[in-house]
């Protein structure tokens, strides 16, 4: 069982998903077959209503398949877990404690058998990773949008996850801090080698991040349309690529995906 | 006001723009804040004197300002357990609020707490207190004095079955209302349900506990005066009742200032804890 295939560290087999509401069901996901490999870089990209957040809510834990499995590490997953850490789109942090406790929290039961020193020196890696050591005594409301998705990478980064998930993380911050905050998670996903699931709706920050881009139809039903690899060597580096040709070629197959094949209809 | 205005002149620097604004920000903070409570407060005197004019057993506010000196000259007097000083009166009261209020409190809050976070205790405890929450509560003085033989826990038990709703209620309807994102995050990092209810329910639910809490002392310093009235004994609801029966009419306008003053003194006490646990 813990012999876990590294081709397929993450796998969603045949994984349907319906929601029961009150006015009826609806068929969110159908089919869903991926193998994330041990170390990769997956962005999920689609159209918005596509149950793109619904899969990373699936490999997360926190919402249980209506059919097929999902594995982690070979184990099936069968509900939240620190190995598999989330950074929310809105941040989630906690507003009544600072950025120092919004991370300890996470670190305090993952590393439930360390010394409060330890704990400690821990949480103040994980924020000073991310360059926040100055504000780590400051409240969520105290610091900007881009810091505050900050201290969420760092709460999750915090718990040393196999797996990171992030649900379009900086979907909510200007673009200049965002192109800021994509290098700085390259950089460090880099250094901690650790896997990650990126939800995202912005085709440029799927391309430059990811090793691969899953292409989702539109729902209702929806599943994956197209899985595109991106074999562009890293580091890499924004300004050089704008002018790549690779780069672009598949940016624009991206977008042909989305704006061509599967277009919204009504939007 | 306008003395204030005086005194700062001397130390203000030479008359330039910058003080003039400042001069006019004070003229507004006088005209807009000060003076309508004040004209608010002086017309009701005003028409107080003007129906006390025109009825002969309703005294004026003249009169009932000398009666209120001479009380208030001695509030701490004790002739006997029929004859107290007006301010044992008022202790007394304060206490059997206090009790009934602390116990409403011991028991409606974490009682919330379950109901807002079970569901099924939830759907169990809804018709019970969608039954018993309209039902006066002098209703229950009945029970209370046939279950403790006495009128005095019977009071404590009227100012706790009215106190107890809005705290139960208030503090259950913060819980059902922590985000999902909260709720996701205490998933994710797996945390267990003592940290959940510290560091994530407790802190959210805080500020409607505290509404809970400011409705819970409304209701249960209005409900004391007519307790006390059935219930006897010292306090400031039979005061008002024994006054009545000695037909001074003074004592009794004074008693309904003195229970409107003390209950916006309680409301702002509360208003004041309630800031200092906000974390906002």
């Amino acid at each position: 069982m813990e012999k876990a295939n590294a081709d397929k560290y993450v796998q969603l087999e045949h994984v349907d998903m319906t929601f029961h509401t009150k006015k009826g069901t609806f068929n969110a996901l159908k089919g869903i077959n991926l193998n994330i490999k041990e170390g990769e870089f997956i962005s999920i990209i689609g159209h918005s209503g596509c149950g793109k957040s619904t899969v990373l809510n699936l490999i997360a834990g926190l919402l249980q398949p209506s059919d097929g499995l999902l594995f982690c590490a070979g184990r099936e997953i069968a509900g939240p877990g620190p190995e598999r850490a989330v950074v929310f789109q809105n941040h989630s942090l906690l507003p009544w404690l600072t950025c120092f406790e919004n991370v300890y929290l996470a670190v305090e039961r993952v590393f439930s058998t360390e010394t409060k020193a330890q704990l400690e020196a821990r949480t103040h890696a994980a924020i000073e990773l991310v360059g926040l050591s100055h504000s780590s005594d400051k409240r969520p409301n105290e610091i900007s949008g881009g810091m505050k998705q900050r201290v969420g990478i760092a709460r999750a980064l915090a718990m040393e996850p196999k797996v990171l998930l992030l649900d379009e993380p900086f979907g909510a911050l200007d673009a200049l801090t965002r192109a800021n905050l994509q290098d700085e998670l390259m950089k460090i996903m880099a250094k901690s080698g650790c896997t990650a699931v990126m939800v995202t709706h912005d085709v440029d920050e799927a391309v430059l991040l990811s090793d691969r881009v899953v292409m989702m139809t539109n729902g209702p039903s929806a599943t994956i349309g197209e899985i595109l690899e991106v074999k562009l060597p890293r580091p890499r580096a924004r300004l050089e690529l704008a002018e790549d040709q690779e780069y672009n070629h598949l940016r624009s197959e991206v977008l042909r995906f989305l704006y061509e094949r599967h277009a919204k209809k009504s939007a | 006001m306008t003395n204030t205005v005086n005194k700062i002149m001397p130390t203000a620097k030479p008359f330039t723009l910058g003080s003039s604004r400042r001069l006019n920000t004070q003229a507004y903070r006088f005209f807009g804040w000060v003076l309508p409570p004040i004209f608010g407060l002086f017309l009701l005197v005003v028409i107080w004197a003007l129906i006390a004019e025109h009825t002969q057993e309703l005294p004026g506010p003249i009169k009932t300002w000398v009666s209120a000196v001479e009380l208030f000259s001695d509030p701490f007097y004790d002739h006997g357990i029929n004859d107290k000083g007006v301010g044992w009166n008022i202790l007394a009261s304060l206490e059997r609020v206090g009790l009934g209020f602390g116990l409403a409190a011991l028991i409606g809050i974490p009682l919330g707490f379950i109901i807002g976070r079970f569901e099924f205790v939830a759907r169990m405890t809804a018709p019970v207190i969608s039954l018993l929450r309209p039902v006066s509560p002098l209703a229950w003085l009945p029970i209370g004095l046939l279950v403790f033989k006495a009128a005095n826990p019977a009071a404590i038990w009227v100012i706790f079955i009215s106190a107890v709703w809005p705290m139960i209620i208030n503090t259950a309807v913060g819980v059902s209302k922590v985000p999902q994102d909260y709720m996701n995050v205490a998933k994710v990092l797996n945390l267990s349900e003592w940290k959940i209810v510290t560091k994530i329910l407790f802190p959210f639910v805080l500020p409607y506990m505290m509404t809970g809490v400011r409705l819970s002392i409304g209701v249960a310093w209005l409900v004391i005066v007519a307790a006390e009235m059935l219930t006897g004994g010292v306090g400031i609801g039979f005061w008002v009742w024994d006054e009545w029966n000695n037909l001074n009419v003074e004592h009794i306008i004074i008693a309904i200032f003195i229970v409107g003053i003390v209950g916006l003194l309680l409301e702002l006490m509360l208003t004041q804890i309630a800031k200092r646990f906000s974390y906002e």
